[in-house]
């Protein structure tokens, strides 16, 4: 390793992607984009959502959870409906765009520690009013029954038969249900990711499509010094971009920051690497861009967008897919990075989520270093 | 000197380039095919040959960029297979296609490649003006690669491969589409490396830029039809070659070739090279069944074969023979 060709290195790609307008927007416009449009975009909130409900129960309990959706400013109770004629028709003429239905032995089921169920109707002309809908309606609802679970523990001391609540994590911190400040850090990673894998892999296969890497590759240049090289500013920038997304969250859409800056470092550092490493294992295997920016899509875009709990919470993912959630570690940033804004969580508590990427970024590494061979063929 | 022997050559003090029975596939194709040649200390050495010969896949193994299938190649004593990376101190290589930075200025692009071999900052800005100089570029300093002429470019090329000195020299076409100006320049800068004791392998499609080097090797799908000096190559041919000039070359062609005695045909801008037995007693008989013709003509004279003809005649007997 020589310092001096790992500085040359780093100094040339800091010039191309001075030089490059492509690369500039991207690193200049896309986090103050996707910040913009996440925020303001598909995070803002419906309030005041039509509501109509059924009790068919009429019970203490069933009036409980009515009052909760009453009770925020999310939703608001237009009709209380007779039967289930007067409910539908309610929704189908769109006086209402959402429907409770809560069902006979609603409370006696939850006495005797069974679980029950509440169906919700949804007017789905609007698909995304009707996934915030959905989310919303989850989140109440499972606040409820954490409640009852609590309730029915202190009662009956924490039998073994208690019932397994599916409780979504979402509201346990968030108690404001405002979901823009899920979303926010969320966009960090998804910058992150993109910066770093995808970028990174454009500028290797770049190299293999343009025939510089021929030449590069018949000088002394040591294989750890051009993926070192090639990390260096894309680490910067990735860094900064984080930085400043952070700083949006922060001041602009005031998402409330209660954890460690040092922590924030550290964790966004340790992704960063990873998912540099992996752009670079991908451009060494593809050699194009266009096979090479695929694939970084495929594996860091998509999971980061999808499978880090950002769009859709991991909880009430089939199980199969939870399990591939496990292997990229956009999954542990969004934790790690929700924990600390929201939660103020110390690096002790964070020990999983941190080991996990590290982990990847130690396998991924040893993959690029292996995959990135000094010959044509 | 024998080939297709698996011999491995011992290293050579006298020979800065060793390479024997070396054998590269690629799917469907035998791109080099038992190549056996060696290079003295301080030669400029011609590796010649068409289209698809196997000229860039031999400089890349010479560089350690591509790895043979089988056979050897020594650069200064060590093995481009079992050691790459101590071939790679020892050699600049410049590839076929560009290979520095189009986004990168002919300045940032000097001092890329002087970093990367090391050269202390007060040898690369002396060397750097010196070379830039002696190929008229010291102007261009701070214009992008990708803005230089094609001439420019592979002078650029030559400049970043001399920023350091290296023992060997792997030059693929590198004067492919510069202009006769620029190619003398570079000429000129080849033969000066030579006399610092550099060696140089150079690759052409050009058979007159063979006539420069000291010694050529002529490629033939993947083979060596033979390698020698240049002069001492047209002693080789079997035979004469006599040039027909006229205004209708072209036409020529097919009823020469018909003719007796005449071997193999080539158009060579206005003239048709014609390879025959006995030239004193066929430039009359020719001469005579042009006229007869009625085919339009300036004059049929013997020429000293070129090592284009030399070539043409090498391979077309090793077609008939095949
Ligand atoms: N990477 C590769 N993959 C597959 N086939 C290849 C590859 N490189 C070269 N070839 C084939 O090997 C043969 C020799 O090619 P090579 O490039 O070495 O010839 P060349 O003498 O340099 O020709 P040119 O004058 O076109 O540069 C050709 O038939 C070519 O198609
Ligand atoms: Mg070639």
């Amino acid at each position: 390793m020589s310092a001096r060709r790992l500085f040359a290195l780093a100094r040339k790609e800091m010039i191309q992607i001075r030089r490059d307008p492509r690369s500039l927007i991207v690193v200049l416009l896309m986090p103050v984009m996707l910040m913009a449009l996440m925020g303001y975009g598909i995070g803002l909130d419906q309030t005041d959502i039509p509501l109509c409900v059924y009790d068919r129960e009429g019970s203490q309990l069933s009036q409980d959870l009515l009052k909760r959706f009453v009770s925020n400013r999310y939703f608001s109770l237009k009709l209380n409906a007779e039967d289930y004629r007067a409910l539908a028709d309610a929704i189908e003429s769109g006086r209402c765009t959402v429907g409770i239905v809560i069902p006979l032995y609603f409370s006696k089921l939850l006495n005797a520690g069974q679980p029950a169920s509440v169906q919700a109707v949804i007017d789905a002309t609007d698909n995304n009013t009707a996934n915030l809908i959905i989310g919303y309606t989850q989140a109440v609802v499972a606040r409820f029954s954490a409640d009852v679970q609590i309730d029915y523990q202190q009662r009956r001391g924490p039998a073994l038969g208690a019932p397994v609540l599916n409780v979504e994590a979402r509201t346990w911190f968030n108690e404001e249900l405002e979901s823009r400040n899920f979303i926010v850090p969320g966009v960090v990673a998804l910058v992150m990711a993109v910066i770093g894998t995808f970028l990174t892999s454009l500028t290797i296969a770049r190299e293999w499509e343009r025939g510089t890497m021929e030449q590069l590759i018949s000088t002394p240049v040591a294989p750890l010094e051009v993926i070192a090289g090639k990390l260096i500013p894309y680490y910067v920038i990735g860094m900064v971009d984080a930085g400043s997304c952070a700083a949006i969250s922060a001041w602009w859409f005031e998402v409330p920051f209660r954890g460690s800056l040092l922590l924030l470092f550290g964790a966004s550092s340790l992704f960063l690497i990873g998912v540099l490493l992996l752009g670079f294992m991908i451009s060494a295997l593809a050699k194009t861009q266009l096979a090479a920016s695929q694939f970084a899509l495929l594996t860091t875009f998509l999971p980061a967008f999808l499978l880090s709990g950002f769009a859709f919470p991991i909880d009430q993912m089939p199980a199969a897919v939870r399990m591939v959630t496990r292997v990229f570690p956009a999954r542990y940033y969004v934790t790690t990075l929700k924990s600390i804004f929201l939660k103020g969580t110390g690096a002790a508590a964070l020990a999983v989520p941190l080991a996990a990427m590290l982990i990847f970024a130690a396998i991924v590494g040893g993959a690029a270093v292996r995959a990135f061979r000094k010959t044509l063929d | 000197m024998p080939y297709g022997r698996a011999r491995r050559p011992m290293p050579d003090s006298e020979h800065a380039i060793i390479v024997s029975a070396l054998v590269k596939d690629f799917p469907g194709v035998r791109a080099v095919d038992g190549l056996t040649f060696s290079v003295a200390r301080g030669e400029i050495f011609g590796l010649v040959g068409p289209d698809g010969a196997g000229k860039t896949t031999t400089m890349r193994v010479l560089a350690g960029v591509m790895s043979p299938d089988s056979g050897s190649a020594l650069i200064g004593g060590c093995d481009v297979v079992r050691d790459p990376e101590a071939v790679k101190r020892r050699i600049s290589y410049m590839p076929q296609r560009f290979g520095l930075y189009e986004d990168l200025t002919v300045r940032e692009n000097i001092r890329f490649y002087a970093d990367l071999f090391g050269v202390r900052r007060r040898e690369r800005d002396l060397r750097a003006a010196r070379l830039l100089a002696a190929c008229g570029m010291s102007q261009f300093q701070d214009r992008l690669a990708g803005k230089l002429s094609g001439g420019m470019k592979q002078k650029l090329g030559l400049v970043c491969a001399l920023i350091h000195t290296p023992q060997v020299l792997l030059l693929d076409e590198p004067t492919n589409g510069v202009d006769p100006v620029s190619r003398r320049e570079f000429w000129a800068m080849l033969y000066d490396l030579v006399g610092q004791g550099v060696t140089i392998v150079n690759s052409t499609a050009y058979l007159d830029e063979a006539e420069r080097c000291h010694r050529v090797a002529l490629m033939h799908r993947g083979r060596l039809l033979f390698c020698d000096q240049p002069g001492r190559l047209k002693q080789r041919l079997p035979g004469d070659v006599i040039a027909v000039v006229s205004p209708a070359a072209s036409q020529l062609r097919d009823s020469l070739g018909r003719l007796p005695g005449v071997g193999s045909v080539l158009l060579i801008g206005d003239a048709v090279h014609l390879f025959v037995d006995d030239a004193s007693r066929r430039i009359p008989e020719i001469s005579r069944a042009l006229e007869s013709m009625r085919l339009p003509f300036d004059e049929v004279v013997q020429i000293t074969p070129t090592i284009e003809d030399l070539f043409v005649n090498a391979v077309s007997e090793r077609e008939r023979a095949a």
